[in-house]
């Protein structure tokens, strides 16, 4: 029955077994020397991705983006207790909120030049870019988790004898929960794409630095190997806080739908 | 002996308009209530029932008069007034022993004292075997259930429900209107439920008392003659709540002629 199921689940991936064969068949016996070397086959990337990988020379650039990365969501997720307080109190959230819908709209790529200029090229500039991707989805998010909040959730505690230090801890903090988790997911994957913009302009290391790099000495299969590595660990990412999520949380609707 | 006392409530609700009227919702609403007795609020939708229930446990403030429970003026929400809610409020990221528990933590109760208390509660509302469940997994009875026990664990001097069985089917009504006799001997309590079923408020009551229709006024206290072994289709029932039934009808006519 397993056995069955997975042949079933492997049918959803013909189309794109098909799109790579005939990549491989264009690039090969279609396309001339000087176009196959700007679209190399499947099979050329696979060659170049384990020329990078057995070097270490992937690796290393992998673990970069990463560290950017965490760095920036450990900075980024005081928009939990922000959130929390702005929730919580009209007055601080009358206060803050204007500056947050000024800055929201601006994406990330369009503090780089500035960030530059403070914090010149390297990991700082390229942390506070990931920084500002992160932020502004969890903050939002966490916002509209405790508006949120089931009243009545609140009156039962309070008439349980709970003061307002655990009605935050016990309560509002819990019952927001899962759309803050929703909020870190979407937040890591804004972060994750604004990185690699970053590293494109402004890093000596990273994968976004590694495809800018390999275009300045035309290696088109490493680049494709970086933008692959790129895409799957963004979807590795996802994945990993949804299932730490659901079975986290297994209580939370929104997260199981 | 009195574990509530409300003495002339008043509630006004400011108007939502700039030009519209203020709601008097309550008016001049006076009640004695005993240790343990079970009174029921009975009224139309909108005659301020659930109003003056917030009113008790401290949710909302009244705009004059004064409620006190057990001698102590109320001014907010506390355990000594624990409530039972209509769609049972209960934290869905606790599993019914933690839902059970939380006045017990809040109250700063150690763990092994939690465990005893939890422990007698569950079996009393009839969950020990689901003490591990979270409430997504329960029936609305079992939420129900677990509900009163929550309120009833940490002692209220007065407990409270705001129709506590409305969301339930007839049938699932019908059996946690005998749960909640079978719990109220076991475990004598002052209860103030606040419903809009006769039946409902014959079967459990003590006490019924019948409200006007705004703004909300006591129109009518009622003692039931046999409290919770009322039979049903008995002379003495039919005649109760043909009494009460006429009392609100009246209430009904009232306000369709102004």
């Amino acid at each position: 029955m397993n056995y069955l199921r997975s042949m079933f689940q492997l049918r959803r991936l013909v189309l794109l077994a098909i799109l790579l064969a005939s990549w491989e068949f264009a690039s090969r016996f279609i396309l001339d020397k000087t176009q196959a070397t700007l679209l190399p086959p499947p099979s050329g990337v696979l060659k170049g991705a384990m020329e990078l990988s057995s070097s270490g020379e992937l690796w290393k650039h992998v673990l970069d983006s990463l560290r950017r990365e965490f760095i920036a969501f450990c900075y980024a997720s005081v928009a939990i207790p922000l959130g929390i307080t702005m929730g919580c109190f009209k007055w601080l959230n009358e206060q803050v909120d204007p500056i947050i819908e000024i800055l929201r709209p601006i994406p990330p790529i369009a503090w780089i030049p500035l960030s530059i200029l403070w914090f010149g090229v390297g990991n700082v500039q390229n942390q506070f870019i990931i920084f500002l991707g992160i932020f502004f989805p969890i903050l939002l998010n966490t916002i509209d988790a405790v508006k949120n909040v089931e009243p009545s959730l609140i009156r039962a505690a309070r008439c349980l004898g709970a003061g307002d230090w655990s009605v935050i801890t016990r309560v509002i903090l819990r019952a927001a929960l899962p759309q803050i988790t929703t909020g870190i997911r979407i937040g890591l994957g804004v972060g994750w794409m604004a990185l690699v913009a970053a590293e494109l302009v402004g890093a000596n290391s990273g994968l976004g630095f590694l495809i800018n790099d390999a275009r300045t000495v035309l290696r088109t299969d490493f680049i494709l190997t970086g933008m692959l590595a790129i895409g799957l660990i963004g979807l590795c990412l996802d994945r990993i806080i949804r299932y730490s999520a659901k079975t986290l949380m297994p209580w939370a609707r929104s997260l199981n739908s | 002996m009195l574990a509530l006392k409300v003495e002339k409530v008043k509630k006004i609700y400011p108007s939502l308009t700039s030009k519209g009227q203020e709601v008097l919702a309550l008016d001049d609403v006076s009640l004695e209530v005993n240790k343990n007795e079970f009174y029921s609020i009975l009224g139309h939708s909108g005659c301020g029932k659930t109003t003056l229930l917030n009113l008790i446990a401290g949710f909302e403030v009244p705009t004059s008069g004064r409620i006190e429970c057990a001698g102590k003026l109320v001014t907010g929400p506390g355990a000594d007034r624990s409530m039972v809610f209509q769609d049972y409020a209960l934290f869905p990221w606790l599993t019914v022993y933690d839902n059970i528990a939380f006045g017990l933590k809040i109250k700063g109760m150690g763990s092994s004292e939690i465990d005893q208390v939890v422990t007698r509660f569950a079996a009393l509302v009839g969950l020990s075997q689901f003490t591990g469940h979270y409430p997504h997994q329960l029936s609305g009875g079992m939420r129900q259930r677990v509900s009163i026990a929550r309120a009833l664990v940490v002692d209220p001097t007065v407990l409270l429900m705001d129709e506590p069985f409305a969301a339930l089917d007839a049938q699932n009504r019908g059996m946690m209107q005998a749960e909640m006799i079978r719990i109220l001997n076991e475990e004598s309590k002052t209860v103030v439920l606040v419903t809009h079923s006769i039946e409902e408020a014959i079967i459990l009551s003590d006490v019924i008392v019948v409200m006007t229709r705004r703004p909300g006024r006591v129109k009518q206290i009622i003692r039931v003659p046999e409290p919770r072994k009322m039979v049903e289709d008995t002379p003495a029932y039919l005649e109760i709540r043909r009494h009460i039934r006429d009392l609100i009808a009246g209430e009904h006519d009232v306000s369709e002629t102004i």
